[in-house]
């Protein structure tokens, strides 16, 4: 019998072997999202439709450039996270580690294209 | 300090057998919403993109963003962002350890699925 209690028997032996960080990031990214999100929907949806001039002169503002850059950057940190989590749970091996590292240089490569793009409207 | 308690018990059915339930369908519809979401975020950052390159450029990129498919990908995309919202919220809240008995867990599924498509019709209405 081994002097074990019953979380240090559980630790590590979920799909990923980690977890409490991770999940603590999806948490706070969650909640900041929660805040970003309905305002982006507004602002997004409001420029879309509307004419070069129109776009260009909204994202030259600086409440919704600001915003678009937080929603760009929060919102595909939690996405590179949430589809670890999932790819975690499927897949195995090697396949699991190239998606992991596709999801991952998916994400940052569009958070930095959308920040380009931003900072070359707004500036 | 117990030690595992080596008892031979029955494997939990497998999932093609296993009756769907409200809770399952809300949480895997979690997981699908947001992971396609990648697809929105694809079609923001491009859109922005083009609006940064020329105006040239910002016509090619608006066609596609407010055709017909565009308007398809953008309403699904409306819906998947409420649902995928309210759905997170409910996370938080099952996270703090409150809501998981059946009955309260089966009316939030409900208040998730129909809250996502009043959010996403007003939306429409209001934006």
């Amino acid at each position: 019998m081994r002097y074990l209690t019953a979380r240090k028997r559980a630790e590590g032996k979920g799909p990923s072997h980690t977890g409490t960080e991770h999940h603590w990031h999806m948490q706070v990214s969650a909640v900041g999202l929660a805040f970003l999100v309905p305002l982006f929907i507004f602002i997004f949806g409001s420029a879309l439709g509307g004419t070069y001039e129109e776009v260009i002169a909204t994202f030259s503002r600086p409440i919704p450039a600001i915003l678009t850059a937080l929603v760009i950057f929060v919102g595909l940190q939690h996405f590179s996270k949430g589809a670890q989590m999932m790819i975690e749970d499927y897949a195995h091996g090697t396949t699991r580690k190239a998606l992991i590292m596709f999801v991952i240089g998916l994400s940052y490569a569009l958070t930095a294209v959308g920040l380009f793009a931003l900072a070359k409207i707004a500036l | 300090m117990a030690d595992v308690k080596r008892v031979e018990r029955p494997l939990s059915p497998h999932i093609s057998i296993y009756r769907p339930q409200l809770t399952s369908i809300t949480s895997i519809l979690t997981r699908i919403t947001g992971n396609a979401l990648a697809v929105t975020a694809l079609l923001v950052v491009w859109w922005l993109l083009a609006a940064a390159t020329s105006p040239e450029y910002f016509a090619t990129a608006n066609a596609v963003v407010t055709s017909w498919f565009g308007d398809l990908v953008f309403t699904l995309s409306l819906w998947a962002m409420w649902y995928h919202y309210l759905a997170g919220l409910r996370h938080l809240y099952f996270d703090a350890g409150k809501g998981l008995d059946i009955p309260t867990a089966e009316k939030l599924g409900w208040g998730i699925i129909i809250g996502s498509v009043v959010l996403t019709l007003l939306t429409i209405v209001i934006v």
